[in-house]
């Protein structure tokens, strides 16, 4: 394979140009990190997004940010904390969860769409992606969205090529929203509840105006796989409130109210909480160098439990819950078993399931990505036509 | 008036028309069915009311199973589609054209599902953006895009659009609050896209859909995000001697990281004007009036509101008015919400609605009432200042041709102001007809060229809502 590495967003451009003309796929990487994900791309050119780099627009009391897709997010995350900003979506590391090297990328987090624990109040990665700048499978530089807040001008590209995992175009550039990060944070732990308790303590949490920024249960014994192990092994449901320090006291306060009866309550001071939830948004509890097959499984919060507990009477897994349970991650000890596994998705009110981590053997024989509809497949394909005629930008990756 | 143009009318289809009114009474039943002059008239514009045309039917459908049946049907025969809500839309969204078929939600208001444990709720299309927070209100629950039209406006329209308000710089657009469609294609498929998961399977087709101006489907139901209420809401006034001062106030509270629900921004002649209407005990001595807004417990909300007083107090504030009462409160937003309608009472206007980035609020200010002056009309400013997104009220005699198309003229050099500042043509009231011709300022060639691609992978015979938002030369390329 060619490996290519533009050090120009015309010079990317010129490079996918020519790949369309032979009507040769290209592979597109950003550091790498993710490349484990979905369906193994055979193309016949790499280019990747690593000479691509810098923030190119940052004025902090406009609270949006712009930077080339091969800035690493190690830099833009200094940035933005050199000015108290963040990106709010909570974007995860999942390097020591896939066991892979490099630097992740913004732009390859804009281009998988991801997010973490604060999802749940913040919204995703897309929801937060104001702007990109792309070349599509033709070789055109085009720009979608812009450094606005507000914009209903045209058709929002910007929210398809987010989560389009390169198949649609080589982001260049990405604007993200960003805002400022607040005073303190601390974790309520609720002890020893089993999962559906857990489930309910959970959505009574988030019907309060506490504004909980965070909700994961971590049943026995991954809760001693985060934050260095201080929560000890019994089953931990972990409550996360940002602000400022007085307010902070006040809504814990407010949630133990509410949650009186539920089980014994931990409070983790602050320190403890940012590495509990970096842990959790990072798959920590399956950082295990182990390579045993993952799922990531989005499902009506109120359903996770429900689910896992069908999944388990059914394969040998085991799970831990983020966003009030509506995210399962599930580690399969054997086989993969995606047929089990999204059936009951289908079984407990609908979602989809993503096989996050398994060999390439195993992800070239079952889809990855949750199969759809023939209705929306057909629909994605015409979409996907319009902006890659001939099929070349990472042919194959989200494939059934 | 120097008149957007439509599409030419395909005469073909209204010679049918006889036929295709029988055949739409086949799918949904005559009481479903609008087809006499007296009783289109209503539905021959909408809040975009300089413009408008006679559809040839109006269908009123009550049921997903319904509409696919119209659109089969509509799909056989040729006929273009324009999708309505509540028609409020304020660029012409819904404007009907003489050869197509108007497919009205009204009918289609229930609320089909609240979900407080999963903080969801699933809806026909047809409802009120109101009627959702009001369903939930006792619970302790609301529905966060709150745009102005807010009472009468529908969800489907809103998704249309993807609407706005003013506490969305907290709670984001409707595309952030929204978590599935049912979306019936131009051929009568039903699909579902999205649902009660936070994360969609496959392409972002969701996020597409949404504020797709009627182009790609019709939405028959929305599962949409509900969000636990703050214990607490206190909006509080500042008048400043400056709209400069107002507008540095602004990035000030925004660079000091204090993000309010809502900063709503009103220079003197809106002042005035909201005032004689709502007698909200706004300062009729300032330049410029903000509205912020902040919530959560008293303790933050006396944290916040003292950080914000100090800030203002930096800048010459003359007036700070905290409310003191839901009463004060509910009185504060009343000006603010009803400044359309009031500024309707004394004369005629024409609404922009341009973003721009924050650091060039005050120059696009100063711009915009240089530009009005220079065709010697008078603006008002009411909008959003804290994400940006302005709505400069042009106001014209409508009935003095030369007066209206000189505040038209006007208004497009405001958005162009827009673009060369950095920012965009629409913030939230969509392209319509009122912007589309300005669409190539925004958007180069081939920028559109792969807007419209993806419209045509929808809609390949382009008959959904097809005047709108695209220019109507050189759509080949698509």
């Amino acid at each position: 394979m060619n490996h290519v590495v533009p050090s120009s967003e015309l010079e990317a451009a010129a490079i996918i140009r020519d790949a369309a003309a032979r009507g040769e796929s290209v592979e597109i990487v950003g550091g790498g990190t993710k490349r484990g994900v979905g369906r193994p791309v055979e193309a016949a050119t790499r280019i990747s997004t690593a000479g691509l780099t810098g923030v190119t627009a940052y004025n902090p009391a406009e609270m949006v940010m712009t930077a080339r897709a091969g800035t690493p997010l190690a830099e833009i995350e200094a940035a933005l904390a050199a000015n108290s900003q963040r990106l709010s979506f909570e974007p995860p590391d999942f390097r020591a969860f896939l066991a892979s090297a490099g630097e992740p990328t913004i732009g390859a987090l804009a281009a998988a769409n991801l997010s973490g624990p604060r999802r749940i109040v913040a919204g995703a990665a897309r929801d937060s992606l104001l702007g990109v700048r792309f070349i599509n499978g033709a070789g055109e530089i085009l720009s979608s969205g812009g450094r606005v807040m507000k914009n209903v001008t045209g058709l929002d590209l910007v929210k398809l090529l987010a989560g389009s995992w390169g198949t649609l175009g080589l982001l260049t550039e990405v604007t993200f929203k960003v805002q400022p990060a607040p005073e303190t944070e601390e974790t309520l732990a609720v002890r020893g509840l089993l999962d559906d308790a857990a489930a309910n303590a959970m959505a009574h949490a988030l019907a309060t105006s506490a504004e909980v920024s965070g909700a994961a249960h971590l049943p026995e014994p991954l809760s001693k796989t985060v934050g260095g192990g201080l929560l000890g092994s019994d089953p931990a449901t972990l409550l996360r409130v940002e602000g400022f320090a007085e307010s902070v006291r006040l809504r814990i306060e407010k949630l133990k109210a509410r949650l009186a009866g539920a089980g014994a309550f931990e409070t983790v001071g602050e320190a403890h909480s940012r590495a509990i939830w970096r842990d959790i948004g990072n798959v920590a509890p399956f950082a295990d160098e182990t390579g045993k097959p993952v799922w990531r499984i989005s499902l009506k919060p109120t359903e996770g439990h429900a689910f896992a507990l069908a999944l388990r009477r059914e394969a040998l897994a085991s799970v831990f819950y983020d966003w009030q349970g509506g995210l399962v991650w599930a580690r399969l000890e054997d086989a993969a078993e995606a047929d089990i596994v999204r059936r009951l998705v289908r079984a407990h009110g609908g979602g989809h399931a993503t096989l996050w981590r398994a060999s390439p053997a195993i992800r070239a024989a079952v889809s990855p990505f949750e199969p759809q509809t023939p209705a929306l497949t057909a629909l994605s394909e015409r979409v996907r036509k319009a902006f890659d005629p001939k099929g070349i930008l990472n042919p194959g990756r989200m494939g059934p | 008036m120097s008149a957007i143009a439509f599409l030419e009318p395909d005469a073909g289809v209204i010679a049918r028309r006889g036929a295709i009114i029988a055949g739409l009474v086949e799918c949904v039943g005559a009481d479903g069915l609008v087809s006499e002059e007296r009783e289109l008239k209503p539905f021959e514009t909408d809040g975009f009311a300089a413009y408008r045309r006679m559809p040839l039917a109006v269908v009123l459908p009550k049921t997903t199973a319904e509409v696919a049946s119209v659109m089969r049907f509509l799909h056989a025969e040729g006929v273009k589609v324009v999708a309505r809500g509540a028609g409020t839309s304020l660029s012409g969204g819904a404007i009907p054209e003489e050869d197509a078929v108007v497919l009205g939600l009204s009918r289609m208001s229930r609320i089909l599902e609240i979900d407080l444990p999963n903080r969801l709720a699933r809806v026909q299309a047809g409802v009120t953006n109101l009627a959702i927070s009001d369903a939930v209100d006792a619970d302790g629950f609301f529905y966060a895009p709150d745009p102005s039209s807010q009472l009468a406006c529908t969800i489907g329209g809103n998704i249309g659009m993807n609407s706005g308000g003013a506490h969305c710089l907290k709670y984001g657009v409707t595309t952030n609050n929204l978590l599935g469609v049912t979306l019936v294609l131009a051929d009568g498929t039903v699909t579902e896209i999205g649902g009660g998961a936070l994360d969609g399977a496959g392409l972002d087709l969701l996020g597409l859909v949404c504020g797709s101006e009627g182009q790609l489907g019709i939405v028959t139901e929305a599962t949409v995000r509900l969000i636990a209420k703050p214990e607490g809401q206190r909006p509080v006034l500042f008048g400043f001697p400056s709209s400069e001062s107002a507008s540095a106030c602004v990035s000030d509270i925004i660079a000091a990281g204090i993000v309010p629900v809502a900063i709503e921004f009103m220079d003197r002649p809106a002042i005035a004007i909201c005032e004689a209407f709502a007698h909200a005990g706004y300062p009729l001595d300032a330049e410029a009036l903000l509205i912020v807004e902040v919530e959560g417990s008293t303790v933050e909300m006396d944290a916040m509101l003292r950080k914000i007083v100090d800030i203002a107090h930096r800048h010459a504030v003359m007036t700070v008015k905290e409310s003191q009462s839901a009463y004060e409160a509910a009185l504060i937003w009343k000006g603010r919400k009803s400044a359309f309608g009031a500024t309707g009472r004394v004369a005629d206007y024409i609404c922009m609605d341009g973003t721009v980035p924050l650091s060039q609020l005050t120059r696009v200010l100063r711009q915009t009432a240089e530009i009005v002056a220079a065709y010697g009309l008078r603006v008002a400013n009411v909008f959003h200042a804290g994400d940006g997104n302005m709505h400069p009220l042009i106001l014209y005699n409508v009935n003095d041709p030369v007066e209206a198309e000189k505040a038209e003229a006007a208004g497009m050099d405001i958005l162009k102001l827009c673009v060369e500042a950095g920012g965009c043509l629409t913030g939230e009231h969509g392209v319509g007809i009122e912007k589309r011709d300005l669409m190539r300022h925004q958007f180069s060639k081939a920028e559109l060229d792969q807007q419209m691609r993806v419209r045509a992978a929808f809609d390949p015979a382009w008959r959904l809502n097809p005047s709108k938002v695209f220019p109507l030369d050189d759509r080949g390329a698509a």
